[in-house]
């Protein structure tokens, strides 16, 4: 693997520059400078204006301004990783892209396993997670990768909406999820089989709902989905089914559930009164590009935190009363 | 012929004439419900998917970009992608597999090598595409440092795909009629010449059924690209013909999202509101073109079989 | 190869005949080509070409090969997990760690059984229809069958799997859980096998099809001569004399089955439980591997085993293939070639 790790980054950076010195030549000819961040306008994309002719192979970026408000990236960013982290990249990286015309982002997903080994092999700029790399047995330190939180995302058990039950326990919930309450009649409902559609193992979702919800107990084996959309389907369309989804995936065809009176909400979660909840993690190398740099710190930025973020149903790292580390520990800020 | 039973009296050869006769007349019955049965579901799937999509169709959906999270997204840019992605793999696989099922079924000594050889080839028929993906993901993406591109995605389409197009094709050439072939030698044809003028042309309706089975098979392949061609439909350029350019449509080191990823995306994790409007209007896209694409090709395979076979 | 001699000897002939012949028979480009290229060459450009193609081929080929067998080796050979544990453990649970050995729970046993039951259910119902529908379009209606029908069955080859998922999904798990009397979710591998039944009638449709139609014509005249009615040629002589071609159809319908994710992960549940009814939520190899194959770290064990299956899916179908192969051999009349 070493080689490898070697070799595709070199290859890599190759493939980066002689894209970043195109663009760069490409912009040549009419270069019109964006508007800081920090305004909105509500432009058109610029089409890049066709390069005239080969461009020679150029290694080096020049011409970096590093004045911090203004500042205009080029060159190429992939991100890869978490299919639930996907849709937001995705929706900021064209924002993005708006401002720094000269900066190609590709956002893939692939899952948040898949992010982690990709950053730390450094075959991206950017490894989008679930979880803590710590969470997978890869320490951040020795794979040379920094984290950055960018956003909370809450999850809550959902039922079929002819479930009757409104309102569960942690009990209750525990009991569901390790099969030792089959029927709903148990716990005041119709009387109909509980169906539990349990997420893949090893998914990030997964790894929250069992530490926050089942305190760190297994759920039985059951029916296992993986893709979110899928689960809301599964769930919507099969009577006495329950599972658990992210906020943003919540809809009028499926019913969420309190948990011991609490409402799954963003308020809830920024108290830390409803505790099923994780960040989202873009992973970068120690030192990465500036164009990479760039983008995580747009993320952080309010446009992002407090326009896209919401809008796609996650919660902003910015409101948070509290604080939590690898270890679950809850720090009040 | 058990019917043939020269033993039996007038009235046992009556009988049995009978039954056969009767017992015709059930398969006959039997074979047509059977394609009865097939059409009913086949106009079924087909009229399903149609017409569920049909109402989403319009000008503005076929041309612009899909929406990451709002509703109103188009699919524009995964037509370009899914066509120029199977232009390209069929483009590397037809040739590459016409040559090696002419080798297997001209060339190679029968042996235990050979043996060996075609079932290797037909059990990797059966891997899962997501192991091919995630082998082109290892292979292409990361160590030959391609990226996320359409060339990752056409050689992992490619190796989903030759399997199947060897096997089918080497079986066309084996369906010749051993007596075409000898008469070609007895020409004094070399093998080649014999399988390029005599062969080919023959089995050429096995060949194009072959090659349109896998055209279809890639055409709807998502598992295969979601780790190679990627999942993302950056903004194209269809007037930019530099092939280094990232925003070029002809640029085969961009990354590019088909119509089958699409589905499988807004379906998988997608948060736009509109998905099953995006999922069955791309769903029902998708397969007008399989039509217009089996339709053409059938045409095209006829002329060619009817000019090459002098009919 | 044998044929140099036979080359050598057909070369007298050759300059003489063949070229009168086919600048007879075409325009005479082929004669150009001929008294360009020496006829030894030409052959000699053949195998390269084709051989060329061939390398390509294997070397792709045992690329991944070898990969995947690297890959779900390292599990037995590099984490240490016992084969037989792998192969016959009833449980599947990768993040759970057996006390027993410190490794995690991974018996693959369930999935096996999965993925046996819903490739042999699914060819069960497939390969009857698909061959039923092959005989009447070769030999009962053959300007309906090959005009109409095959071009139309070979447009489900196109439909992608997610599209087969969610039909599945919304129809056919509703149909078994609302209207067969089996109680359950509808999810299993009954609907499995239906979904994936459809999506491989189409392959072995097309290639049976091409199977009959090959059967010399010759043989059909001798059958219906000696005063067999159709259904007697048909069951006697072309499907005995075509079996060889039906099987690799059935077989490479069947590989698909077997290696189909997409569509049957959302339509068996996916619960790694060892099936005991099929009506019950069970999984397949490929559904797992789908699920969690993008949570996984590459190298770690929980990855390394996922590929494990695959290997294992290659090997049973390989046993699959050369099972079927010696069945198609013994069963098949002898053609002469």
């Amino acid at each position: 693997m070493e080689q490898l790790n070697s070799i595709s980054r070199r290859r890599f950076v190759a493939v980066a520059g002689v894209m970043g010195a195109t663009l760069g030549l490409a912009a040549c000819g009419g270069n019109n400078a964006q508007e800081p961040a920090a305004e909105k306008p509500a432009e058109e994309p610029k089409k890049e204006e066709k390069p005239t002719g080969a461009e020679p192979k150029k290694e080096e970026k020049k011409d970096e301004k590093k004045d911090s408000a203004g500042q205009e990236f080029e060159g190429t960013i992939l991100a890869v990783g978490s299919s639930a982290l996907q849709p937001l990249a995705e929706a900021a990286s064209k924002e993005f892209m708006k401002k720094h015309p000269k900066v190609q982002m590709t956002v893939q997903g692939g899952g948040s396993g898949t992010g982690i080994s990709t950053i730390a092999q450094g075959g991206c700029d950017i490894g989008n997670s679930d979880v803590f790399a710590e969470e997978k047995d890869v320490d951040p330190k020795e794979a040379k990768i920094k984290d950055h939180k960018v956003c909370i995302v809450g999850m809550g058990p959902i039922v079929n909406p002819d479930v009757k039950v409104d309102d569960v326990t942690k009990q209750q919930l525990k009991d569901i999820f390790m099969g030792k309450v089959t029927n709903w009649k148990d716990l005041g409902g119709d009387d109909q089989a509980i169906v539990v559609i349990n997420r893949a193992a090893g998914s990030g979702t997964r790894a929250t709902f069992e530490t926050f919800a089942l305190d760190g107990e297994t759920a039985m084996q059951s029916q296992e989905q993986d893709n979110s959309g899928t689960v809301a389907k599964m769930v919507a369309e099969t009577p006495g089914a329950i599972s658990y989804l992210a906020f943003s995936y919540f809809t009028d065809k499926i019913k969420p559930l309190k948990v011991d009176g609490v409402e799954p909400k963003q308020e809830n979660i920024m108290d830390n009164s409803w505790l099923i909840w994780a960040y989202e993690h873009m992973y970068t190398a120690e030192n990465p590009t500036p164009q990479t740099q760039g983008f995580v710190d747009f993320m952080l930025t309010d446009e992002v935190q407090q326009t896209i973020i919401p809008e796609l149903g996650y919660i902003p790292v910015s409101g948070m009363k509290v604080e939590r580390d690898v270890e679950g520990n809850v720090k009040n800020l | 012929m058990e019917t043939m039973n020269h033993g039996a009296t007038i009235e046992q050869r009556k009988a049995q004439i009978a039954k056969s006769k009767r017992s015709d007349k059930i398969a006959t019955g039997v074979l047509t419900a059977i394609v009865v049965l097939i059409s009913v579901v086949l106009v079924a799937i087909v009229g399903y998917i149609i017409v569920g999509g049909l109402p989403h169709l319009s000008w503005d959906f076929l041309t612009s970009e899909s929406e990451s999270f709002r509703a109103g997204g188009g699919i524009g840019p995964q037509i370009f992608n899914s066509f120029y992605l199977l232009f390209l793999t069929m483009l590397v696989s037809i040739p590459l597999s016409l040559g090696a099922a002419i080798y297997l079924s001209q060339y190679a000594p029968q042996n235990k090598v050979t043996d060996f050889i075609k079932t290797i080839i037909e059990t990797l028929s059966s891997l899962p595409s997501i192991v091919v993906g995630l082998f082109g993901y290892l292979l292409f993406v990361l160590y030959f440092g391609w990226g996320f591109s359409i060339l990752s995605g056409a050689i992992a389409l490619t190796m989903f795909n030759l399997p199947i197009m060897v096997r089918v094709i080497q079986q066309s050439l084996e369906a010749v009629p051993a007596y075409q072939r000898d008469a070609g030698l007895a020409l004094g044809l070399t093998r080649w010449e014999t399988t390029l003028h005599i062969l080919i042309p023959e089995a050429l309706a096995g060949i194009i059924t072959g090659i349109i089975l896998s055209a279809g098979r890639v055409y709807g392949e998502a598992a295969a690209l979601i780790y190679t061609a990627g999942q993302t439909a950056p903004e194209i350029d269809l007037l930019n013909f530099d092939l280094t350019d990232p925003r070029s449509a002809w640029n085969v080191m961009r990354p590019a999202e088909t119509l089958a990823v699409h589905i499988w995306k807004v379906n998988s994790e997608g948060v736009i509101p509109d998905i099953d409007v995006v999922a069955a209007g791309t769903a029902a896209f998708l397969m007008i073109c399989v039509v217009i694409f089996n339709i053409a090709a059938r045409f095209i395979g006829g002329r060619i079989h009817k000019k090459v076979t002098a009919q | 190869m044998g044929y140099t001699t036979q080359g050598a000897f057909f070369k007298l002939i050759q300059v003489n005949v063949v070229n009168s012949v086919i600048c007879l028979k075409k325009d005479g480009k082929m004669a150009k080509e001929h008294s360009l290229i020496p006829k030894r060459n030409l052959e000699w450009l053949g195998i390269i070409l084709t051989g060329v193609c061939i390398l390509l081929t294997i070397a792709l080929v045992f690329a991944l090969i070898f990969m995947v067998a690297k890959q779900g080796l390292s599990t037995f050979f590099v984490d240490g997990v016992s084969f037989t544990d792998f192969l016959f453990g009833p449980v599947w649970n990768p993040s759970v760690t057996d006390p027993a050995t410190g490794l995690p729970v991974v018996g693959a046993l369930p999935m096996i059984a999965g993925s046996f039951a819903v490739t042999l259910l699914s060819t069960v119902i497939a390969a009857p229809l698909a061959i039923g529908a092959a005989i009447f379009v070769v030999e009962i209606a053959p300007g309906f069958g090959k005009k109409y029908f095959q071009p139309a069955i070979e447009l489900l080859v196109g439909i992608p799997s997610v599209v087969y998922g969610l039909i599945g999904l919304t129809i056919i798990v509703k149909f078994v859980r609302d209207v067969l009397p089996v109680g359950g979710t509808g999810y299993g591998i009954f609907s499995g096998s239906i979904v994936l039944s459809m999506m491989i009638l189409p392959t072995i449709t097309s290639l049976s099809i091409d199977a009959l139609s090959s059967v010399p014509q010759s043989y059909r005249q001798g059958a219906l001569a000696l005063g067999s009615t159709r259904w007697q040629m048909i069951s006697q002589v072309v499907l005995r004399a075509a079996l060889p071609a039906l099987m690799t159809s059935v077989i490479l319908g069947m590989t698909r089955a077997f290696g189909e994710a997409l569509a049957v992960q959302m339509v068996i549940g996916n619960a790694a439980i060892l099936p005991t009814s099929l009506f019950q939520p069970a999984s397949t190899l490929t559904s797992v591997l789908t699920m969690g194959m993008g949570n996984t770290i590459f190298g770690s064990l929980e990855n390394n085993v996922l590929w494990s299956l695959a290997l294992l899916l290659m090997i049973m179908s390989l046993i699959f293939i050369v099972v079927i192969h010696f069945i198609g051999k013994k069963g098949g009349l002898e053609q002469s070639r």
